[in-house]
């Protein structure tokens, strides 16, 4: 285990452990709501916090944090207000923010979109004490949220209407919803980049449901996949030298993939279980007598 | 007190998008009353429910719950809404038990369901005979295993008032049958009912004053109107679309 007496390695391993815990964490109540993409398009607008931390020579993580918050939270309001155009709107919510990201970064002193590169697609072994403990402190936050509030959270996300009836805070709870996701996305940046973050808040969860029949034990198994695939592609990414985010990602490909083919017979055996407990034969339904005319 | 009014519309309107939808409606509902809400699709009955509940925002008039303005209503565990829904499931599989403990939050501090809220919810699967099926995904369920767990989610926090939009919707015969024999018992032990529905149908019996809605204005509000002709057979269905034009839409046999 000579991986471990590099400490590049271990703040690598960390980062992506709490990656791997906080994506699919998050990310299963975007999946609820179905707006599965929606870590996609909060990744694009994190692209003008980088820019406009390296042009104001400001940490580009806490920058990207404070703009993908903010992208969030317009995004949230888009959705209240809008309507009608809210597609419209946040395609260039999504493509301003990645034209700022190029822009600002170029505007840079020394800048270029080389040093977009390691943020668009991850940079693992370059991860800083500082950037660790930012991580450490942002997925505090993503898992107290997502952990502390998963009831709250589930009904919002399940049925935003009937939540309302129930008296929860439904507009504050999907800004919750929408800031989580936007500091899970800075969180996973340094590891599987802006461009594939959305992959591991979606893919994992995607994965999970084809086992699983309830939501505690989606949310258990898409957090244990999103463990298993970020500390087995940094390990396979440091023997075999290749890109930790891709393989990361392409792991978790591989296990919904492995997952879907194992579901097929067990579904098969759980239709047959339930045809066992209802009668094969037909019968009158109950309120109808055999001889009962039925205007049609 | 007890003659107070547990909802009160008094001269609402309500806009979707540009479109007049409730152009001043009033309507009451005292303590214990079973009230129907009726009319063609379009009619603005589902709109005018939603400004009880406060999901359409009112442009002019007043809601009253339970003798407080809506907006300043907190008390939300004494009503029970079961909307509109073909489904109870979501994006990502979840049990019957679980959407179903979702309706005791109006109850629970914080979130934390206690042992009374388990046993809440267990009796709610119970009163609509879906007890067996507790730990099953919601999507493996018929349509009238939806709208039964729809209701039993409503029926979790034991509330006072049950607001239900078209619980007959989409809804096989043995589930009608067992929807309105659980309205029935809560009808019996107090509770004060709401429905939007497109008929009357198997709920007749239960309903005391029936309220149609044309055009976003009360057309009728009294008893019950009796079915006629075919409408009147029993298990009639009322599936075949409406023209929404508004031409000839009381066509239902409600008024007749």
């Amino acid at each position: 285990m000579d991986i471990l007496n590099y400490a590049f390695m271990q703040r690598a391993l960390l980062a992506a452990v709490l990656v791997g815990v906080t994506a699919p964490a998050i990310g299963i109540y975007l999946v609820q709501r179905r707006q599965a993409l929606m870590g996609d398009g909060i990744g694009h607008v994190a692209m003008t916090g980088v820019g406009l931390g390296f042009l104001l020579s400001w940490s580009p993580v806490w920058m990207a944090t404070l703009v993908s918050v903010l992208g969030a939270v317009l995004m949230e309001l888009i959705r209240w207000y809008g309507r009608t155009r809210g597609d419209i709107a946040l395609a260039m919510l999504f493509y301003g923010g990645m034209a700022g990201g190029v822009m600002f970064i170029n505007l840079a002193p020394g800048g270029s979109n080389a040093n977009l590169t390691s943020y668009l697609f991850g940079s693992l072994s370059t991860v800083s004490e500082s950037d660790v403990t930012a991580i450490c402190l942002l997925a505090a936050f993503v898992v107290l949220v997502t952990l502390g509030l998963r009831r709250q959270l589930f009904a919002v996300s399940q049925d935003e209407e009937f939540a309302r009836v129930t008296g929860l805070p439904v507009r504050a709870l999907n800004l919750l919803t929408a800031v989580t996701a936007a500091v899970t996305v800075t969180v996973a940046m340094r590891v599987v980049g802006l461009l594939l973050v959305s992959a591991l808040m979606v893919v994992p969860v995607a994965a999970a449901q084809q086992l699983s029949r309830s939501f505690a034990a989606t949310f258990a198994v898409a957090v244990a996949i999103g463990v298993a695939v970020t500390l087995g592609g940094t390990v396979t990414s440091y023997y075999q030298d290749v890109p930790p985010g891709a393989t990361i990602v392409l792991l978790t490909i591989g296990a919904f993939i492995v997952l879907t083919a194992l579901a097929a017979p067990l579904a098969r055996r759980r239709a047959r279980a339930a045809a066992d407990a209802d009668p094969a034969e037909c019968r009158v339904p109950a309120g109808r007598a055999a001889g009962d005319e039925v205007g049609i | 007190m007890s003659d107070e009014p547990v909802i009160s519309l008094r001269g609402v309107r309500a806009e979707l998008g540009a479109r007049l939808v409730l152009r001043g409606i009033d309507l009451t509902v005292r303590r214990g009353e079973v009230v129907a809400l009726l009319g063609a699709n379009g009619s603005g009955k589902s709109t005018a429910v939603r400004t009880v509940i406060g999901q359409v925002p009112v442009t002019a008039g007043e809601v009253e719950l339970f003798g407080t303005p809506r907006r300043r209503f907190r008390d939300w565990s004494r009503v029970g809404y079961v909307p509109q829904r073909t489904t109870a499931a979501g994006g990502v599989p979840a049990t019957v038990t679980e959407v179903v403990s979702a309706g005791r939050l109006s109850r629970a501090r914080f979130g934390v369901l206690r042992k009374a809220d388990h046993e809440a919810v267990r009796r709610a699967l119970d009163l609509v005979g879906m007890a067996d099926r507790a730990k099953d995904s919601v999507n493996a369920l018929s349509g009238g295993q939806h709208q039964r767990v729809l209701i039993a989610r409503a029926l979790a926090a034991e509330p006072e008032l049950l607001i239900m939009d078209e619980p007959m919707a989409g809804v096989d015969l043995a589930s009608q049958e067992v929807l309105a024999e659980t309205l029935e018992r809560q009808v019996a032990s107090g509770t004060t009912v709401l429905l939007v529905l497109h008929e009357l149908g198997p709920l007749e019996p239960l309903i005391d004053r029936a309220v149609v809605l044309r055009d976003g204005c009360v057309l009728h509000d009294g008893p019950p109107p009796k079915a006629v002709g075919q409408h009147a057979l029993p298990g009639h269905d009322h599936v075949h679309p409406h023209d929404t034009s508004g031409a000839e839409p009381i066509r239902t046999g409600l008024l007749s």
